[in-house]
């Protein structure tokens, strides 16, 4: 797989079991986004994908940014008298989201208002109501300060059954997810469960 | 945001009750016709004095923006100063033609009007602009200079290759702005292209009209060209050559209208009787006089322009919503926006006067043409304003596929902000445009600077034009107050999560 001459996917060919939560590190450039947005793009109607954060519309509530992970499962009309005045459905199936997700209060807050880890829990959220079996995350975290990375982390692992993210952190990743695969110069260095990568194939990763 | 625009919307719905708007003339069709017929027969062999009205357009836009560039920016040093600032504000806010209106009984109808008409109120909107352009620029690399540094060796270095860009990028935009002024200069009388246009237009000579109309617009397409900073210097060294100089200034004349033609008429009343010319000053009648231009010509033509206005403005914004998507690659294929783009250029391109003329030739006097010429011509630039900003957002590759469910969650609230703030822009545009078409017919200000005009009434002519400026300025106040409370601004903003 290339952009115009650079090629960013050489010879990659992966299984992913339903049900495994499953991370990718490398350092930037190795790939891991392009593999992240491949993989989403063989079975769009199924996937949810969480990015950073520019995903998330500034200017819209925190109702919109989430019920905007379903756009596609209901009439253009719904759509268009949900944005006007949000129904008492919709609001009944995102509240309960909201409050898991600790946003019980800010519903109808803007979002480009929001804290960082406020909004990346909208953008699980989303991904939460849009409800696929895959849920994907593209370095959810790396934004964040330390205590919230792991409560966001945990919140992701938990929106799906399988779970694909790309992570900067080979912690986060150990401990978060049951298999772990390493990208470099455009290829799989290694893909292992998360308890027996070693030292030296990170040490190789990243050098 | 959204509750401002709601009212906004009201008022217009409100002004539409109260707007005269109907189709007077007795076959609208029928002359819509013989207009298409003309507009696909274009014939560009029966025009005399065409190649004369065109170098006179040229010239006059070219001298008046040389004049205007060196004025505004030496009001631009002093921008900071408030009366410099209301100065600035109040030439600005009079229209071309209200100032060829003023020049007409002083120096007649001659090159120097027509080069004045542009070269004042474009002296107000540069010195407004350039001294933004300087502020806004970065000063770190001024700071950085050794402290003994002379402040014009210093601009030279630090400030001016900075901004050199922005001001060129501006000063052409404003070029294109004067070859249009420059034309519309025409219907009042002035030798340019506009003078034909309205001969042609007014004999129903269609195919003539059509003709001048598709030379301006390769005029303006062609101004890329043509109009390069090394070129200019000889393009107006041409430009004087070619003008005809032939004006007599007499200083009587000019004397005579500042000191006595413009004053109110109760104050020369007495020695027009006598046949002395003396000026008395009985304030009780001025008094009265005021009262009366006020009640029966500044306050309902006030009404019908803020009417309009208002209408107009909802329009544009309509219209605009609407349209953007179709000049915007984030929804539509290259040949759609393509498409697009060339039917935008070609409304931006034609001047709203123009416009509101043809319709008006069509529809007959009622705000009807008036509303249609300034939302097309306006919701025109602001469709391509708005696609160009929408380009530059990044959707996430994931985005809705239906054009619908993008344009209503992704991109408008996106770039609603933006939007309004240009829009915002163009209302004290559209208001003192809204002023200019009463010369056609429909009683906004215009309407009743221009009867006072034919009627020889300097003073109330002047006297409406003050209150038209003063309106504009209010408007231009508003807007500004509007975008600031709202927090919005025409420059692109990247927004940052904030952790």
């Amino acid at each position: 797989m290339a952009y115009g001459d650079t090629v960013v996917l050489r010879g990659i060919s992966l299984t992913i079991k339903a049900g495994e939560k499953v991370a990718l590190i490398g350092r930037s450039g190795a790939g891991k986004t392009t593999l992240l947005r491949r993989l989403y793009q063989l079975n769009p109607r199924d996937c949810a994908f969480i990015h950073q954060h520019q995903a998330l519309v500034p200017q819209l509530s925190v109702f919109h940014n989430i019920y905007m992970g379903r756009l596609d499962h209901h009439s253009v009309w719904t759509n268009v008298l949900n944005l006007i005045r949000p129904s008492a459905k919709h609001r009944a199936e995102i509240e309960p989201i909201a409050a898991h997700l600790g946003l019980a209060d800010k519903l109808f807050t803007r979002v480009g208002e929001l804290s960082g880890g406020q909004q990346q829990r909208v953008g699980i959220g989303r991904a939460l109501y849009r409800g696929g079996q895959v849920v994907m995350a593209d370095e959810p975290v790396s934004s964040l300060d330390v205590v919230q990375r792991e409560e966001i982390m945990q919140l992701i692992v938990e929106a799906g059954s399988t779970v694909i993210s790309s992570l900067h952190s080979v912690s986060l990743s150990q401990r978060f997810f049951d298999r772990v695969i390493g990208l470099k110069d455009s290829q799989i260095l290694f893909d292992l469960p998360a308890d027996s990568v070693s030292n030296a194939q990170l040490a190789e990763l990243y050098c | 945001m959204l509750r401002t625009s709601l009212w906004f919307v009201f008022i217009a719905v409100g002004a539409l009750f109260v707007a005269n708007i109907s189709i007077t003339t007795l076959e609208p069709w029928g002359e819509l016709q013989k207009l298409g017929l003309g507009l696909l027969t274009p014939d560009f062999l029966s025009l005399p004095g065409f190649w004369q009205a065109l170098i006179n357009t040229v010239s006059f836009a070219l001298i008046g923006i040389s004049l205007a560039i060196v004025f505004g920016w030496l009001l631009s040093l002093f921008f900071s100063l408030t009366p410099v600032r209301l100065f600035c504000g109040f030439i600005r806010a009079i229209h071309e033609l209200f100032w060829a209106f003023i020049f007409m009984p002083i120096i007649g109808l001659n090159s120097l009007c027509g080069i004045l008409a542009i070269a004042i109120p474009y002296a107000g909107v540069f010195a407004k602009v350039y001294a933004e352009i300087r502020q806004e620029s970065d000063q770190r690399p001024a700071e950085a200079l050794a402290p003994n540094t002379s402040r014009v060796s210093g601009f030279f270095y630090t400030t001016l290759p900075i901004i050199y860009g922005e001001l060129k990028n501006y000063t052409s935009y404003r070029f294109e702005c004067a070859l249009r002024s420059s034309a519309i200069l025409g219907f009042i009388g002035l030798p340019t292209i506009g003078y034909h246009l309205e001969t042609a237009f007014r004999e129903g000579m269609y195919s003539e009209a059509a003709a001048l109309l598709y030379s301006f617009y390769l005029l303006i397409i062609s101004i890329r060209f043509w109009a390069k900073p090394r070129l200019l210097v000889f393009a107006c060294i041409g430009a004087v050559l070619l003008t005809s100089w032939d004006v007599s200034l007499s200083s009587a004349n000019i004397i005579r209208f500042f000191t006595y033609d413009i004053l109110p008429w109760p104050m020369r009343a007495e020695g027009y009787y006598t046949g002395t010319q003396a000026v008395t000053l009985p304030f009780a009648a001025i008094g009265a006089w005021l009262l009366e231009v006020m009640k029966t010509e500044a306050l309902p033509g006030i009404w019908q322009t803020m009417v309009l206005t208002q209408i107009a403005l909802v329009c544009t914004a309509v219209l605009t919503l609407m349209v953007f998507p179709f000049a915007s690659r984030r929804f539509h294929s290259a040949g759609v926006t393509g498409t697009t783009q060339m039917l935008l250029v070609i409304l931006r391109t034609t001047p709203e006067y123009i416009l509101a003329y043809i319709f008006l030739i069509l529809w007959g006097p009622s705000m009807l043409p008036a509303i249609l010429a300034m939302s097309l011509h306006n919701g025109g630039i602001l469709s391509s304003i708005t696609a160009g900003n929408v380009n530059l957002l990044q959707l996430p590759f994931d985005s809705s596929t239906s054009r619908i469910n993008r344009y209503l969650y992704e991109v408008l609230p996106r770039c609603y902000g933006q939007f309004l703030a240009f829009l915002f822009y163009r209302w004290e545009v559209i208001m003192r445009e809204s002023a200019i078409l009463g010369i056609l017919g429909i009683t906004t200000l215009g309407y009743y600077i221009d009867s006072a005009i034919s009627s020889d009434h300097l003073d109330t002519a002047l006297l409406l034009i003050v209150v038209t400026a003063m309106l504009n300025m209010v408007i231009d106040s508003l807007s500004q107050f509007l975008r600031r409370s709202l927090r919005i601004s025409a420059h692109l903003k990247v927004e940052l999560p904030t952790s």
